[in-house]
């Protein structure tokens, strides 16, 4: 990885809308006087979310001006996490997880699609769809490997599956958030092996509802 | 108190003392590159490991572990640390071992080289072999301004420079953006940094990262011979280190003096030198026909006493210059007093108060020092970013210190600390006088300082606003009237009392049209005199004097003398020679000799000794160096009250860069200007 820089081509302007600009003040209020700089990490995360999940350099100096900051603080802190984008992300930016647990589960096979799908890292599709980058653990190891895209996982994923979801996001078909493989959360794939007497009675994984005593014996 | 045991050496420290201070106390030596004492301690070479007994079972950084962070042994024992134990060794090559992975091997190619940190602790504490196969990072060079050169593969990302600017300038224009093995240190996309302290940074940096860009590859540090002196570009009179190569006068670095500037100095101070060789007079010039013609020392003379033979002595005057030293001024006084002449005066911006107002009307009588032990300041009519920046930074590390409320009367400037503004003209000032507003916070205050500057001083109401300022500033043995002068000679002068003696004219006076036949302007560049007077130039530059002159003779600049100068505070300092004055250029006091053995009034000095014992015994404190001849308060209370003007106070500095002849020759200067002049019109914008 290369060192991290604005994107050449940047807006002439950063606004945050009304009802950002007033959640942004509802974080500040949270510090103390004189602490506000405090709220610069919600702030730069608001400012990336409404500005199609990248930070602009005017969105940059307005957090600073809001925050009394000096712009350097500031772009130390967008520099420093590499959550924050720098340059234009596709509609679906795709964060694939290249840490242990998901490169022992075979993400090298779905960052070899990213690759030949999108093509390379942090370069946006030229029908603005996608874009892709290896990242840190997401910490859904037992699910790995796993991307996440905007802001939902997908997992358990396979090059066949993987590619499959991203067709569907290309042609606005509906997609299914989490495991690929007809897992359900992190459960055991092939259905639960202990504990069946609390979950699983009523063929649904997951804590009993509330029509089910806690402890059946009683 | 707490005692600890350093390699079997026990020391009593201050339990906040770090355990590197108390190494240091101990007479151990410990390395370090991003720990400096007058930053805030962060921790992140580890240059500085030891071994501790009592603390963590690990190296210990010892710049951020205090001594009473450390447990005493099982039986009250002190503390133990090693700073030369096996364990620190391998801790110090290890770390040195990192810190090179990625430093270029370009020691011979860098200036840094031969004062370099890294090199020096490198062969003091590192391997003595490499192990290095791979490739080293390289990163981008960043472009922070026109006084420093930046060479950031060389960088090793301690900070100082970042901490230096967040909290000396107050600017906080370095930043240290990317994480990890990407990071760099950088401006704002870099943009110039906007401190009038920045050159210090090159000082900070302990490798060859960032250089100061004028003296780019010009000589290595073991060639320059190094000359004490003096600066002279504001009243502070900062301690500087002058380093020639040759006849060159290649760069000025900062002296430590604890009780002036510290370990700073102004960008004007440092890096104006390259107008120690520009705009140059080394020769005598006579004006014939209307142009300036090269002529011999003989020649010029002879024009003057031809002159002087005609002129009355109530015609006969002498302007003296924000630069000259006190012996330039001596010489000039003893003239003028030999000629008969009453008309003398240093202070070309109308500076109102003089001698007979005593010397604490003109003193920064609460001591540079003294700043540290305020509890309340009042500024009027003054800019001290741009008057005295180091000054401004001592101001600036009181409200550091918290309890310091601050107002400004007179222009608002960003002043690199808050402050709150009270109003534009005297008004304010009669406001807080009466004891309204920050009126009522001085009087509660027991160390108030009032900083008075010329944009209040110079004005006609002077005397009167002093005398009001003055009622403010002194509680009981503490006198906080505090005058900040612009001119590196004004204290000296007025000590001398290089002033209008009875019915003599003022500076201002001087330079009407009629009111003199013969006019001596000794490095005088701030006013112009108008036509009618024959006007002889004394003085180093080609500038606004010399473009007036009939007659030009060529003194020596602040670096080509041996001189006494008066700071601010009163405090007397010399400077010595770090060179020779350009061509047939002299020493300004053996200008004045000369002349007046042709003038028929010869001087009673041979050589600059005996001028020097003439000098001492008019005023003796002169010759207590390096002290502050302490004035009396109470001559304050006696400051004549008057009417008072209702006009806004106006800063006499209006371009920091600029305001003297070296500074107005220099090319680095004048970019520096330029660049501020387009940050003020973007910030106004």
């Amino acid at each position: 990885m290369s060192a991290r820089r604005l994107a050449e081509q940047q807006p002439d302007s950063f606004e945050f809308t009304p009802e950002n600009q007033a959640w942004l003040e509802r974080q500040i209020a949270k510090y103390p006087a004189g602490r506000q700089a405090s709220a610069v990490i919600p702030a730069l995360w608001k400012a990336q979310k409404q500005h199609d999940y990248w930070l602009p350099q005017k969105a940059i100096e307005k957090v600073a001006d809001i925050l009394g900051m000096p712009y350097i603080r500031v772009l130390e802190v967008a520099t420093f996490y590499t959550m924050f984008n720098l340059e234009p992300v596709g509609k679906f930016f795709v964060q694939v997880c290249g840490t242990t647990p998901c490169m022992l589960r075979g993400s090298d096979a779905i960052i070899e699609v990213c690759q030949k799908r999108i093509g390379d890292p942090r370069k946006v599709t030229p029908d603005g769809l996608f874009s892709w980058l290896e990242v840190e653990c997401l910490g859904a190891c037992c699910n790995a490997p796993m991307v996440q895209i905007n802001d939902d996982y997908y997992e358990d994923l396979t090059a066949e599956t993987f590619a499959k979801l991203l067709d569907d996001l290309a042609a606005g078909r509906p997609t299914r958030i989490g495991p690929q493989n007809g897992r359900r959360r992190s459960e055991p794939l092939g259905g639960l092996t202990a504990l069946t007497e609390f979950y699983g009675a009523d063929g649904e994984s997951g804590p009993l509802s509330a029509a089910q005593p806690a402890h059946p014996a009683e | 108190m707490a005692k600890i045991i350093v390699d079997g050496i026990e020391v009593d420290v201050p339990p906040e003392y770090t355990l590197l201070q108390a190494a240091e106390t101990a007479g151990k030596e410990i390395p370090r590159f991003c720990f400096h004492e007058r930053l805030s301690v962060a921790g992140n070479c580890r240059m500085c490991l030891v071994e501790v007994k009592g603390g963590p079972p690990k190296p210990t950084a010892s710049c951020a572990m205090s001594v009473k962070d450390l447990r005493p042994g099982p039986n009250g024992e002190p503390p133990v640390m090693f700073t030369n134990s096996p364990m620190v060794k391998k801790a110090r090559e290890g770390v040195m071992e990192f810190l090179l992975i990625n430093h270029p091997l370009d020691c011979p190619i860098c200036d840094q080289g031969g004062e370099c940190d890294l090199q020096d602790q490198a062969l003091a504490f590192g391997r003595d072999r490499s192990r290095y196969t791979e490739n080293k990072n390289a990163v981008e060079n960043k472009y922070i301004g026109p006084l420093v050169k930046t060479e950031m593969t060389r960088c090793i990302q301690c900070t100082r420079c970042v901490r230096f600017t967040a909290e000396i300038c107050g600017t906080s224009d370095m930043g240290n953006i990317n994480r990890g093995e990407e990071s760099e240190i950088t401006t704002y996309l870099q943009s110039a940094m906007r401190s009038e302290l920045q050159g210090n940074v090159t000082d900070l940096c302990p490798v060859g990262a960032l250089l100061p860009r004028p003296q780019n590859f010009r000589a290595r540090p073991w060639e320059y011979s190094k000359t004490p002196g003096v600066d002279i570009s504001d009243a502070l009179g900062a301690n500087i280190r002058i380093d020639t190569r040759g006849r060159e006068v290649v760069r000025i670095l900062p002296r430590l003096n604890e009780a002036v500037n510290e370990e700073w100095i102004s960008d004007k101070a440092r890096q104006s030198v390259d107008g120690l060789k520009l705009q140059r007079l080394d020769r005598p010039y006579l004006r014939e026909n209307g142009k300036l013609r090269p002529a011999s020392w003989a020649e010029a003379f002879d024009a003057i006493a031809a002159k002087a033979k005609t002129a009355a002595p109530e015609k006969i005057g002498f302007i003296g210059g924000d630069l000259s030293s006190v012996e330039d001024l001596f010489a000039a006084k003893v003239l003028a007093e030999k000629l008969g002449a009453k008309n003398l005066d240093a202070r070309q911006d109308g500076f109102k108060l003089d001698p007979s107002h005593g010397r604490a009307a003109y003193l920064f009588n609460a001591t540079v020092e003294g700043i540290d032990q305020a509890d309340a300041l009042l500024i009027i009519g003054s800019n001290p970013r741009w008057e005295s920046p180091v000054l401004n930074a001592r101001i600036r590390r009181r409200w550091r210190a918290g309890d310091f409320p601050i107002a400004v009367i007179g222009e608002k400037h960003d002043l690199t600390y808050p402050t709150e503004h009270l109003g534009f003209d005297p008004a304010a000032l009669q406001a807080v006088a009466r004891g309204e507003g920050f009126g009522a916070v001085l009087a509660k205050a027991e160390r108030p300082l009032i900083l008075i500057g010329a944009g209040a001083l110079a004005r006609e109401d002077g005397v009167a606003l002093a005398a009001l300022a003055a009622k403010l500033a002194v509680k009981g043995d503490w006198n906080g009237f505090a005058v900040l002068h612009n001119a590196a000679s004004r204290v000296g002068a007025l000590d001398l009392g290089f002033v209008p003696g009875e019915g003599g004219l003022t500076a201002e006076a001087m330079t009407k049209a009629g009111a003199l036949d013969l006019a001596f302007l000794v490095g005088a560049d701030e006013l112009t005199v108008q036509p009618g007077a024959f006007v002889v130039y004394i003085g180093t530059h080609g500038d606004r004097g010399a473009h007036r002159a009939d007659v030009i003779l060529p003194g020596a600049a602040y670096t080509e003398k041996s001189g006494l100068y008066v700071n601010t505070e009163g405090r007397v300092q010399m400077t010595d020679r770090a060179g020779f004055p350009p061509g047939d250029a002299r020493e300004d006091w053996a200008i004045f000799r000369a002349l007046s053995a042709v003038l028929g009034k010869t001087l009673p000095f041979d050589s600059l000794a005996q001028l020097r014992a003439l000098l001492f015994k008019a005023v003796p404190h002169f010759a207590r160096i390096d002290q502050i001849e302490k004035a009396d308060a109470g001559a304050l209370s006696k400051l004549p009250a008057g009417e008072i003007g209702g006009a806004a106070f106006v800063s006499p500095i209006s371009d920091f860069y600029l305001t003297n002849p070296i500074a107005r020759a220099s090319k680095v200067m004048a970019e520096c200007s330029a660049l501020a002049k387009g940050a003020l019109k973007q910030a106004a914008e």
